[in-house]
Protein backbone atom coordinates (compact mmCIF):
# COMPACT_ATOMS: atom_id res chain seq x y z
CA UNK A 1 0.00 0.00 0.00
CA UNK A 2 2.93 2.58 0.66
CA UNK A 3 4.84 1.58 -2.40
CA UNK A 4 1.77 2.69 -4.19
CA UNK A 5 1.71 5.98 -2.26
CA UNK A 6 5.02 6.30 -2.91
CA UNK A 7 5.18 5.74 -6.72
CA UNK A 8 1.84 8.31 -6.64
CA UNK A 9 3.95 11.18 -4.67
CA UNK A 10 6.38 10.70 -6.94
CA UNK A 11 5.07 10.77 -10.43
CA UNK A 12 3.21 13.50 -9.24
CA UNK A 13 6.33 15.57 -8.32
CA UNK A 14 7.81 14.55 -11.88
CA UNK A 15 4.66 15.71 -13.53
CA UNK A 16 4.40 19.02 -11.55
CA UNK A 17 8.19 19.93 -12.11
CA UNK A 18 7.65 19.02 -15.61
CA UNK A 19 4.84 21.21 -16.23
CA UNK A 20 6.27 24.01 -14.18
CA UNK A 21 9.80 23.91 -16.01
CA UNK A 22 7.68 23.58 -19.49
CA UNK A 23 5.20 26.95 -17.98
CA UNK A 24 8.85 28.92 -17.59
CA UNK A 25 10.49 27.47 -20.35
CA UNK A 26 7.39 28.79 -22.60
CA UNK A 27 7.60 32.32 -21.14
CA UNK A 28 11.71 32.83 -21.86
CA UNK A 29 10.91 31.07 -25.19
CA UNK A 30 8.43 34.03 -26.10
CA UNK A 31 10.58 36.43 -25.36
CA UNK A 32 13.58 35.28 -27.48
CA UNK A 33 10.98 34.34 -30.18
CA UNK A 34 9.76 38.18 -30.65
CA UNK A 35 13.61 39.07 -30.39
CA UNK A 36 14.80 36.17 -32.55
CA UNK A 37 11.79 37.23 -35.54
CA UNK A 38 12.55 41.05 -34.53
CA UNK A 39 15.69 41.17 -35.30
CA UNK A 40 15.56 38.55 -38.52
CA UNK A 41 13.62 40.76 -40.22
CA UNK A 42 14.57 44.04 -38.91
CA UNK A 43 18.25 43.17 -38.90
CA UNK A 44 17.97 43.48 -42.96
CA UNK A 45 16.51 46.81 -42.87
CA UNK A 46 18.97 48.48 -40.76
CA UNK A 47 21.17 51.05 -42.10
CA UNK A 48 22.63 54.23 -41.84
CA UNK A 49 19.76 55.34 -43.94
CA UNK A 50 16.97 54.50 -41.59
CA UNK A 51 18.82 56.71 -38.94
CA UNK A 52 19.31 59.61 -40.57
CA UNK A 53 16.96 60.26 -43.83
CA UNK A 54 13.63 61.79 -43.62
CA UNK A 55 10.35 59.07 -44.81
CA UNK A 56 10.23 59.13 -48.42
CA UNK A 57 7.12 60.08 -50.22
CA UNK A 58 4.28 57.23 -51.07
CA UNK A 59 5.87 54.68 -53.20
CA UNK A 60 9.14 55.59 -53.43
CA UNK A 61 11.80 52.79 -51.69
CA UNK A 62 14.31 53.97 -49.25
CA UNK A 63 14.03 56.62 -47.10
CA UNK A 64 14.57 56.44 -43.01
CA UNK A 65 12.77 57.27 -39.74
CA UNK A 66 15.04 60.22 -38.41
CA UNK A 67 11.74 62.23 -37.34
CA UNK A 68 10.50 59.58 -35.50
CA UNK A 69 13.41 58.73 -33.93
CA UNK A 70 13.95 62.42 -32.57
CA UNK A 71 10.46 62.14 -32.10
CA UNK A 72 10.09 59.87 -29.84
CA UNK A 73 12.68 61.36 -27.78
CA UNK A 74 11.18 64.73 -27.69
CA UNK A 75 8.04 63.05 -26.71
CA UNK A 76 9.76 61.36 -23.45
CA UNK A 77 11.70 64.21 -22.86
CA UNK A 78 7.94 65.88 -22.43
CA UNK A 79 6.63 63.27 -20.39
CA UNK A 80 9.44 63.40 -18.18
CA UNK A 81 9.36 66.85 -17.36
CA UNK A 82 5.52 66.98 -17.22
CA UNK A 83 5.32 63.56 -15.43
CA UNK A 84 8.43 62.67 -13.00
CA UNK A 85 8.31 65.39 -10.83
CA UNK A 86 4.74 65.09 -9.51
CA UNK A 87 5.53 61.50 -9.27
CA UNK A 88 8.28 61.56 -7.44
CA UNK A 89 7.08 64.44 -4.90
CA UNK A 90 3.67 62.09 -4.51
CA UNK A 91 5.78 59.13 -3.24
CA UNK A 92 7.95 61.45 -1.22
CA UNK A 93 4.49 62.79 0.51
CA UNK A 94 3.26 58.72 0.41
CA UNK A 95 6.09 57.67 2.02
CA UNK A 96 7.08 60.51 4.42
CA UNK A 97 3.95 61.91 5.39
CA UNK A 98 0.21 61.47 4.62
CA UNK A 99 -1.82 60.67 7.02
CA UNK A 100 -4.13 56.95 6.96
CA UNK A 101 -6.94 58.15 4.81
CA UNK A 102 -5.31 59.94 2.04
CA UNK A 103 -2.68 58.18 1.47
CA UNK A 104 -4.96 55.15 1.02
CA UNK A 105 -6.91 57.29 -1.64
CA UNK A 106 -4.04 58.73 -3.26
CA UNK A 107 -2.20 54.96 -3.49
CA UNK A 108 -5.78 53.98 -4.35
CA UNK A 109 -6.62 56.17 -6.98
CA UNK A 110 -2.68 55.91 -8.54
CA UNK A 111 -3.09 52.31 -8.64
CA UNK A 112 -6.37 53.22 -10.44
CA UNK A 113 -4.97 55.51 -13.07
CA UNK A 114 -2.19 53.06 -14.26
CA UNK A 115 -4.93 50.77 -15.01
CA UNK A 116 -6.95 52.77 -16.70
CA UNK A 117 -6.32 51.56 -21.25
CA UNK A 118 -3.69 53.84 -22.64
CA UNK A 119 -6.35 54.66 -25.04
CA UNK A 120 -8.84 56.29 -22.57
CA UNK A 121 -5.74 58.37 -21.62
CA UNK A 122 -5.02 59.56 -25.02
CA UNK A 123 -8.72 60.57 -25.65
CA UNK A 124 -8.28 62.67 -22.34
CA UNK A 125 -5.20 64.39 -23.31
CA UNK A 126 -7.09 65.13 -26.79
CA UNK A 127 -10.19 66.56 -25.10
CA UNK A 128 -7.53 68.67 -22.94
CA UNK A 129 -5.16 69.59 -25.37
CA UNK A 130 -5.82 68.94 -28.69
CA UNK A 131 -9.78 70.55 -29.15
CA UNK A 132 -8.80 73.77 -27.83
CA UNK A 133 -6.03 74.46 -30.38
CA UNK A 134 -7.25 72.66 -33.11
CA UNK A 135 -4.24 71.13 -34.31
CA UNK A 136 -2.09 67.82 -32.81
CA UNK A 137 0.88 68.73 -31.12
CA UNK A 138 3.93 67.17 -29.53
CA UNK A 139 2.66 68.68 -26.48
CA UNK A 140 -0.46 67.03 -26.23
CA UNK A 141 1.38 64.05 -26.95
CA UNK A 142 3.50 64.54 -24.06
CA UNK A 143 1.04 65.34 -22.12
CA UNK A 144 -0.87 62.01 -22.70
CA UNK A 145 2.37 60.13 -21.98
CA UNK A 146 3.31 62.02 -19.07
CA UNK A 147 -0.06 61.20 -17.15
CA UNK A 148 1.23 57.89 -18.25
CA UNK A 149 4.23 57.90 -16.44
CA UNK A 150 3.08 59.30 -13.21
CA UNK A 151 1.86 56.27 -11.61
CA UNK A 152 5.03 54.21 -12.07
CA UNK A 153 7.12 57.24 -10.75
CA UNK A 154 4.94 57.47 -7.16
CA UNK A 155 5.02 54.00 -6.60
CA UNK A 156 8.21 52.84 -7.32
CA UNK A 157 9.74 56.30 -5.46
CA UNK A 158 7.10 55.79 -2.94
CA UNK A 159 8.80 52.07 -2.11
CA UNK A 160 12.26 52.99 -2.41
CA UNK A 161 11.69 55.84 0.03
CA UNK A 162 10.52 53.71 2.51
CA UNK A 163 13.27 51.21 2.38
CA UNK A 164 15.27 53.63 3.85
CA UNK A 165 15.77 52.36 7.41
CA UNK A 166 14.25 55.07 10.13
CA UNK A 167 17.33 55.47 12.12
CA UNK A 168 18.89 56.97 9.59
CA UNK A 169 16.04 60.11 9.52
CA UNK A 170 16.27 60.28 13.46
CA UNK A 171 19.66 60.63 13.24
CA UNK A 172 19.47 63.35 11.06
CA UNK A 173 16.55 65.23 13.28
CA UNK A 174 18.32 64.30 16.43
CA UNK A 175 21.32 67.04 15.51
CA UNK A 176 18.37 69.24 14.11
CA UNK A 177 17.73 68.84 11.00
CA UNK A 178 13.88 69.98 10.28
CA UNK A 179 12.06 67.19 8.31
CA UNK A 180 11.89 68.45 4.64
CA UNK A 181 15.96 68.89 5.35
CA UNK A 182 16.06 65.35 6.40
CA UNK A 183 14.39 64.18 3.15
CA UNK A 184 16.13 66.29 0.98
CA UNK A 185 19.54 65.84 2.86
CA UNK A 186 19.64 62.30 4.02
CA UNK A 187 16.57 60.77 3.01
CA UNK A 188 16.49 61.11 -0.96
CA UNK A 189 20.11 61.01 -1.39
CA UNK A 190 20.06 56.94 -0.06
CA UNK A 191 17.11 56.19 -2.29
CA UNK A 192 18.49 57.83 -5.41
CA UNK A 193 19.87 55.14 -6.83
CA UNK A 194 16.41 53.08 -6.83
CA UNK A 195 14.12 56.77 -7.70
CA UNK A 196 16.21 57.30 -10.77
CA UNK A 197 16.49 53.72 -12.38
CA UNK A 198 12.51 53.41 -11.23
CA UNK A 199 12.05 56.38 -13.29
CA UNK A 200 13.88 55.05 -16.35
CA UNK A 201 11.54 52.21 -16.47
CA UNK A 202 8.85 54.21 -16.16
CA UNK A 203 10.02 56.57 -19.48
CA UNK A 204 11.27 52.99 -21.16
CA UNK A 205 7.58 51.50 -21.05
CA UNK A 206 5.62 54.81 -22.21
CA UNK A 207 8.11 54.94 -25.02
CA UNK A 208 6.13 52.23 -26.62
CA UNK A 209 2.59 52.96 -26.19
CA UNK A 210 1.04 54.15 -29.72
CA UNK A 211 -2.67 54.29 -28.23
CA UNK A 212 -2.09 57.61 -26.51
CA UNK A 213 -0.21 59.17 -29.08
CA UNK A 214 -2.40 58.24 -32.29
CA UNK A 215 -4.91 61.85 -31.60
CA UNK A 216 -2.59 63.99 -29.73
CA UNK A 217 0.80 63.41 -31.65
CA UNK A 218 -1.22 62.46 -34.54
CA UNK A 219 2.07 62.06 -37.06
CA UNK A 220 4.62 63.72 -39.65
CA UNK A 221 6.39 62.64 -42.44
CA UNK A 222 8.86 65.93 -41.89
CA UNK A 223 10.70 67.12 -38.94
CA UNK A 224 8.58 68.75 -36.29
CA UNK A 225 9.98 72.02 -35.09
CA UNK A 226 9.20 73.32 -31.72
CA UNK A 227 6.60 71.56 -29.70
CA UNK A 228 3.55 72.75 -30.99
CA UNK A 229 3.33 70.78 -33.96
CA UNK A 230 2.07 67.42 -34.92
CA UNK A 231 5.38 64.92 -34.67
CA UNK A 232 6.62 61.49 -35.77
CA UNK A 233 7.02 58.61 -33.02
CA UNK A 234 8.32 55.23 -33.53
CA UNK A 235 5.44 53.65 -32.31
CA UNK A 236 3.09 55.16 -34.68
CA UNK A 237 5.12 54.85 -37.63
CA UNK A 238 5.18 51.18 -37.18
CA UNK A 239 1.49 50.94 -36.76
CA UNK A 240 1.34 53.35 -40.36
CA UNK A 241 3.90 51.00 -41.51
CA UNK A 242 2.84 47.40 -40.97
CA UNK A 243 -0.96 48.25 -42.33
CA UNK A 244 0.76 49.74 -45.83
CA UNK A 245 0.18 47.92 -48.90
CA UNK A 246 4.39 48.78 -49.62
CA UNK A 247 6.91 45.97 -48.93
CA UNK A 248 9.08 48.23 -48.38
CA UNK A 249 7.21 50.00 -45.50
CA UNK A 250 6.82 46.75 -43.84
CA UNK A 251 10.82 46.06 -43.76
CA UNK A 252 11.38 49.59 -41.94
CA UNK A 253 8.31 48.90 -39.67
CA UNK A 254 10.78 45.96 -38.31
CA UNK A 255 13.84 47.82 -38.12
CA UNK A 256 11.36 50.36 -35.98
CA UNK A 257 10.30 47.75 -33.98
CA UNK A 258 13.73 46.39 -33.33
CA UNK A 259 15.08 49.69 -32.14
CA UNK A 260 12.13 50.25 -29.72
CA UNK A 261 12.21 46.67 -28.02
CA UNK A 262 16.45 47.30 -28.09
CA UNK A 263 15.70 50.54 -26.25
CA UNK A 264 13.25 49.25 -23.88
CA UNK A 265 15.52 46.08 -23.24
CA UNK A 266 18.32 48.00 -22.99
CA UNK A 267 16.85 50.69 -20.28
CA UNK A 268 15.74 47.81 -18.32
CA UNK A 269 19.05 45.61 -18.36
CA UNK A 270 20.74 48.96 -17.23
CA UNK A 271 18.42 49.31 -14.35
CA UNK A 272 19.21 45.70 -12.99
CA UNK A 273 22.97 45.91 -13.10
CA UNK A 274 22.74 49.56 -11.70
CA UNK A 275 20.36 48.51 -8.31
CA UNK A 276 22.31 45.04 -8.04
CA UNK A 277 25.57 47.15 -7.86
CA UNK A 278 24.08 49.50 -4.65
CA UNK A 279 22.95 46.13 -2.90
CA UNK A 280 19.32 47.08 -3.12
CA UNK A 281 17.75 43.91 -4.76
CA UNK A 282 14.25 44.52 -6.37
CA UNK A 283 12.70 41.12 -7.69
CA UNK B 1 30.05 66.62 44.80
CA UNK B 2 27.20 65.87 47.29
CA UNK B 3 23.63 64.93 47.53
CA UNK B 4 23.07 66.88 50.58
CA UNK B 5 25.50 69.96 49.55
CA UNK B 6 23.57 70.63 46.56
CA UNK B 7 20.02 70.35 48.35
CA UNK B 8 21.24 73.16 50.60
CA UNK B 9 22.94 75.43 48.17
CA UNK B 10 19.66 76.54 46.54
CA UNK B 11 21.34 79.45 44.67
CA UNK B 12 24.03 77.21 43.43
CA UNK B 13 21.70 74.62 42.37
CA UNK B 14 20.66 76.33 39.26
CA UNK B 15 24.00 76.50 38.13
CA UNK B 16 25.09 73.13 39.07
CA UNK B 17 22.05 71.21 37.00
CA UNK B 18 21.85 71.13 33.49
CA UNK B 19 18.07 69.38 33.38
CA UNK B 20 15.34 69.60 35.44
CA UNK B 21 12.30 67.57 35.38
CA UNK B 22 9.10 68.17 37.27
CA UNK B 23 6.04 66.12 37.39
CA UNK B 24 6.61 64.36 34.07
CA UNK B 25 3.79 62.21 32.62
CA UNK B 26 4.23 60.65 28.77
CA UNK B 27 1.37 58.64 26.79
CA UNK B 28 1.76 56.67 24.18
CA UNK B 29 -1.74 57.55 22.19
CA UNK B 30 -3.71 56.26 25.80
CA UNK B 31 -1.27 54.17 27.30
CA UNK B 32 0.74 56.04 30.25
CA UNK B 33 4.42 54.95 30.02
CA UNK B 34 5.99 57.88 32.62
CA UNK B 35 4.23 58.69 35.86
CA UNK B 36 5.36 61.89 37.40
CA UNK B 37 9.12 62.09 36.91
CA UNK B 38 11.12 64.30 39.68
CA UNK B 39 14.77 64.10 38.46
CA UNK B 40 17.49 66.72 38.20
CA UNK B 41 20.43 65.87 35.92
CA UNK B 42 23.86 67.38 37.12
CA UNK B 43 25.85 69.51 34.57
CA UNK B 44 29.41 68.28 33.45
CA UNK B 45 28.42 64.76 35.15
CA UNK B 46 27.06 61.51 33.73
CA UNK B 47 23.81 60.28 35.45
CA UNK B 48 23.16 56.78 34.13
CA UNK B 49 19.30 55.25 33.57
CA UNK B 50 18.87 51.84 34.96
CA UNK B 51 15.86 49.83 34.97
CA UNK B 52 14.67 46.83 33.54
CA UNK B 53 13.31 46.22 29.89
CA UNK B 54 10.01 48.52 29.13
CA UNK B 55 10.57 50.60 32.45
CA UNK B 56 10.27 53.68 30.32
CA UNK B 57 14.11 55.02 30.81
CA UNK B 58 14.23 55.20 27.37
CA UNK B 59 11.08 56.80 26.83
CA UNK B 60 11.96 59.45 29.26
CA UNK B 61 15.99 60.00 27.80
CA UNK B 62 13.88 60.82 24.54
CA UNK B 63 12.06 63.26 25.81
CA UNK B 64 14.94 65.20 26.64
CA UNK B 65 15.52 66.02 23.36
CA UNK B 66 11.52 65.79 22.30
CA UNK B 67 12.87 62.74 19.91
CA UNK B 68 9.34 61.43 20.83
CA UNK B 69 7.23 63.51 18.80
CA UNK B 70 8.20 61.98 15.99
CA UNK B 71 6.05 59.34 16.69
CA UNK B 72 2.09 59.77 16.63
CA UNK B 73 -0.07 59.85 18.85
CA UNK B 74 2.15 60.81 22.06
CA UNK B 75 1.80 63.14 24.69
CA UNK B 76 3.82 64.98 27.15
CA UNK B 77 2.77 67.13 30.06
CA UNK B 78 4.96 68.33 33.09
CA UNK B 79 8.02 70.48 32.95
CA UNK B 80 11.61 69.98 31.74
CA UNK B 81 14.02 72.79 32.05
CA UNK B 82 17.15 73.08 30.31
CA UNK B 83 19.11 75.89 32.12
CA UNK B 84 16.02 77.18 33.01
CA UNK B 85 13.59 77.33 30.22
CA UNK B 86 11.27 75.53 29.25
CA UNK B 87 12.06 73.00 26.59
CA UNK B 88 8.10 72.18 25.63
CA UNK B 89 8.34 76.16 24.88
CA UNK B 90 11.24 75.90 22.97
CA UNK B 91 12.12 75.52 19.26
CA UNK B 92 12.54 71.86 18.87
CA UNK B 93 15.56 72.33 16.04
CA UNK B 94 17.25 74.51 18.03
CA UNK B 95 16.74 72.08 21.37
CA UNK B 96 18.45 69.28 19.03
CA UNK B 97 21.36 70.87 18.39
CA UNK B 98 22.10 72.19 22.39
CA UNK B 99 20.77 68.31 23.33
CA UNK B 100 22.35 65.63 20.79
CA UNK B 101 21.58 62.26 20.82
CA UNK B 102 23.83 58.76 19.88
CA UNK B 103 21.32 55.80 19.31
CA UNK B 104 21.71 52.00 20.32
CA UNK B 105 22.58 50.93 16.82
CA UNK B 106 24.70 52.94 15.01
CA UNK B 107 23.02 54.72 12.31
CA UNK B 108 25.77 56.72 10.30
CA UNK B 109 24.67 58.06 6.67
CA UNK B 110 24.99 56.85 3.54
CA UNK B 111 27.69 59.30 3.14
CA UNK B 112 31.51 59.71 3.30
CA UNK B 113 33.30 59.48 7.04
CA UNK B 114 33.92 63.32 6.70
CA UNK B 115 30.47 64.14 5.15
CA UNK B 116 28.80 62.15 8.05
CA UNK B 117 31.04 64.02 10.55
CA UNK B 118 30.24 67.70 9.12
CA UNK B 119 26.17 66.91 8.61
CA UNK B 120 25.26 68.87 11.72
CA UNK B 121 27.52 72.05 10.62
CA UNK B 122 26.57 72.09 7.31
CA UNK B 123 22.90 72.48 7.98
CA UNK B 124 23.35 74.79 11.10
CA UNK B 125 24.73 76.97 8.25
CA UNK B 126 28.47 76.73 9.82
CA UNK B 127 30.52 78.16 6.69
CA UNK B 128 34.28 78.21 8.91
CA UNK B 129 36.76 76.23 8.32
CA UNK B 130 35.16 72.40 8.62
CA UNK B 131 38.64 70.79 8.51
CA UNK B 132 39.48 71.84 11.68
CA UNK B 133 36.19 71.11 13.50
CA UNK B 134 36.01 67.68 11.48
CA UNK B 135 39.06 67.05 12.98
CA UNK B 136 38.29 67.82 16.59
CA UNK B 137 35.31 65.95 16.68
CA UNK B 138 37.09 62.71 15.73
CA UNK B 139 39.64 63.26 17.99
CA UNK B 140 36.97 63.60 20.80
CA UNK B 141 35.00 60.58 20.14
CA UNK B 142 38.52 58.70 20.02
CA UNK B 143 38.46 57.93 16.46
CA UNK B 144 40.66 60.55 14.64
CA UNK B 145 44.08 57.91 14.66
CA UNK B 146 41.82 55.27 12.95
CA UNK B 147 40.12 57.25 9.94
CA UNK B 148 42.59 60.43 9.32
CA UNK B 149 43.89 59.00 6.35
CA UNK B 150 40.21 57.45 4.72
CA UNK B 151 37.82 60.53 5.75
CA UNK B 152 36.95 60.38 1.96
CA UNK B 153 35.45 56.37 2.28
CA UNK B 154 32.06 55.74 2.80
CA UNK B 155 30.57 55.20 6.43
CA UNK B 156 29.71 51.47 6.09
CA UNK B 157 33.31 50.51 5.83
CA UNK B 158 34.44 50.92 8.96
CA UNK B 159 33.02 48.57 12.03
CA UNK B 160 30.32 48.43 14.11
CA UNK B 161 32.24 50.32 17.10
CA UNK B 162 34.16 52.85 15.20
CA UNK B 163 30.35 53.38 13.30
CA UNK B 164 29.24 53.91 16.96
CA UNK B 165 31.75 56.13 17.45
CA UNK B 166 31.95 57.97 14.01
CA UNK B 167 28.23 58.73 15.00
CA UNK B 168 29.13 60.31 18.66
CA UNK B 169 31.54 62.54 16.99
CA UNK B 170 28.97 63.30 14.33
CA UNK B 171 27.05 64.43 17.47
CA UNK B 172 29.64 66.25 19.10
CA UNK B 173 30.52 68.28 16.03
CA UNK B 174 27.54 70.72 16.64
CA UNK B 175 29.18 71.40 20.45
CA UNK B 176 26.24 69.85 22.40
CA UNK B 177 25.53 71.23 26.21
CA UNK B 178 24.40 67.90 26.38
CA UNK B 179 24.66 63.97 25.32
CA UNK B 180 21.51 61.58 25.31
CA UNK B 181 22.74 58.11 24.82
CA UNK B 182 20.57 55.32 24.51
CA UNK B 183 22.38 52.02 25.09
CA UNK B 184 25.55 52.81 22.75
CA UNK B 185 26.77 49.86 23.46
CA UNK B 186 24.78 47.60 23.66
CA UNK B 187 25.19 46.19 19.95
CA UNK B 188 29.10 46.76 20.64
CA UNK B 189 32.32 44.34 22.07
CA UNK B 190 33.45 44.93 25.32
CA UNK B 191 36.96 46.45 24.04
CA UNK B 192 35.00 49.01 22.20
CA UNK B 193 32.77 49.78 25.05
CA UNK B 194 35.59 50.43 26.91
CA UNK B 195 36.83 52.45 24.49
CA UNK B 196 33.42 54.38 24.83
CA UNK B 197 33.27 54.59 28.16
CA UNK B 198 36.57 56.37 28.59
CA UNK B 199 35.91 58.97 25.98
CA UNK B 200 32.78 59.66 28.00
CA UNK B 201 35.10 60.55 30.62
CA UNK B 202 37.27 62.74 29.01
CA UNK B 203 34.00 64.48 27.70
CA UNK B 204 32.64 65.29 31.11
CA UNK B 205 34.29 68.48 31.46
CA UNK B 206 32.46 70.03 28.52
CA UNK B 207 29.67 68.06 27.89
CA UNK B 208 26.34 66.53 30.30
CA UNK B 209 25.59 63.22 29.62
CA UNK B 210 22.54 61.14 30.35
CA UNK B 211 22.97 57.42 29.29
CA UNK B 212 20.50 54.18 29.49
CA UNK B 213 22.16 51.34 30.09
CA UNK B 214 20.98 47.46 30.51
CA UNK B 215 24.86 47.06 31.55
CA UNK B 216 24.94 47.55 35.73
CA UNK B 217 28.62 46.93 35.52
CA UNK B 218 28.62 50.08 33.42
CA UNK B 219 26.42 52.02 35.19
CA UNK B 220 28.66 51.66 37.63
CA UNK B 221 31.76 52.01 36.13
CA UNK B 222 30.90 54.79 34.00
CA UNK B 223 28.64 57.31 35.91
CA UNK B 224 28.80 59.96 38.53
CA UNK B 225 24.96 59.44 39.66
CA UNK B 226 22.45 56.83 38.88
CA UNK B 227 18.51 56.36 38.68
CA UNK B 228 16.64 53.54 39.13
CA UNK B 229 13.25 53.46 37.09
CA UNK B 230 10.35 51.06 37.39
CA UNK B 231 7.63 50.63 35.56
CA UNK B 232 7.53 54.48 34.32
CA UNK B 233 8.41 55.94 37.81
CA UNK B 234 11.53 57.18 39.51
CA UNK B 235 12.05 54.55 42.43
CA UNK B 236 15.35 56.05 43.41
CA UNK B 237 18.44 58.43 42.36
CA UNK B 238 21.57 59.57 44.12
CA UNK B 239 25.10 58.97 43.63
CA UNK B 240 26.44 55.74 41.39
CA UNK B 241 28.47 55.08 44.64
CA UNK B 242 25.80 55.10 47.24
CA UNK B 243 22.95 53.99 44.88
CA UNK B 244 25.24 50.71 44.36
CA UNK B 245 26.38 49.73 47.98
CA UNK B 246 24.13 50.83 49.81
CA UNK B 247 20.58 51.47 48.15
CA UNK B 248 17.31 52.88 49.89
CA UNK B 249 14.33 51.41 48.44
CA UNK B 250 13.89 47.64 48.55
CA UNK B 251 13.36 47.28 44.95
CA UNK B 252 16.39 49.00 43.55
CA UNK B 253 18.67 46.56 45.19
CA UNK B 254 16.63 43.85 44.15
CA UNK B 255 16.79 45.10 41.01
CA UNK B 256 20.98 45.77 41.19
CA UNK B 257 21.56 42.40 43.10
CA UNK B 258 19.67 40.63 40.33
CA UNK B 259 16.91 39.71 41.69
CA UNK B 260 14.42 40.88 38.99
CA UNK B 261 15.11 42.45 35.48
Amino acid sequence: MSRVRLLWRKSLNAVMLTLTGVAAFAVVSVLFLILGYLIWNGGRSLNWDFFTQLPKPVGEEGGGMANAIVGSLKLLFLAAVMGLPVGLIAGVYLAEFGGKTFSFVVRYTTDLLNGVPSIVIGIFAYSLAVLPVKHFSALAGGVALGIMVIPITVRSSEEFLRAIPGSLREGAMALGASRWRTIATVVLPAASGGILTGMLLSLARVAGETAPLLFTAFSNRFWSPGWGQPIASLPVMIYTYAIAPYDDWHRQAWAAGLILLGLVLLANLGCRLALRGRGMGRS
Amino acid sequence: MRVAEKISAASEKEALVRFEISDLNFYYGAKQAVFGLNLKIPKNRVTALIGPSGCGKSTFLRTLNRMNETIRHTRVSGKILLDGQDILQMDVVGLRRRVGMVFQRPNPFPKSIYDNVAYGLRINGYKGRLDELVEHSLRRAALWEEVKDYLKKSAFALSGGQQQRLCIARALAVDPEVLLLDEPCSALDPVTTAKIEELMFHLKDSCTMAIVTHNMQQAARASDFTAFMLDGKLIEHSETSKLFTTPTDPRTEAYITGRFG
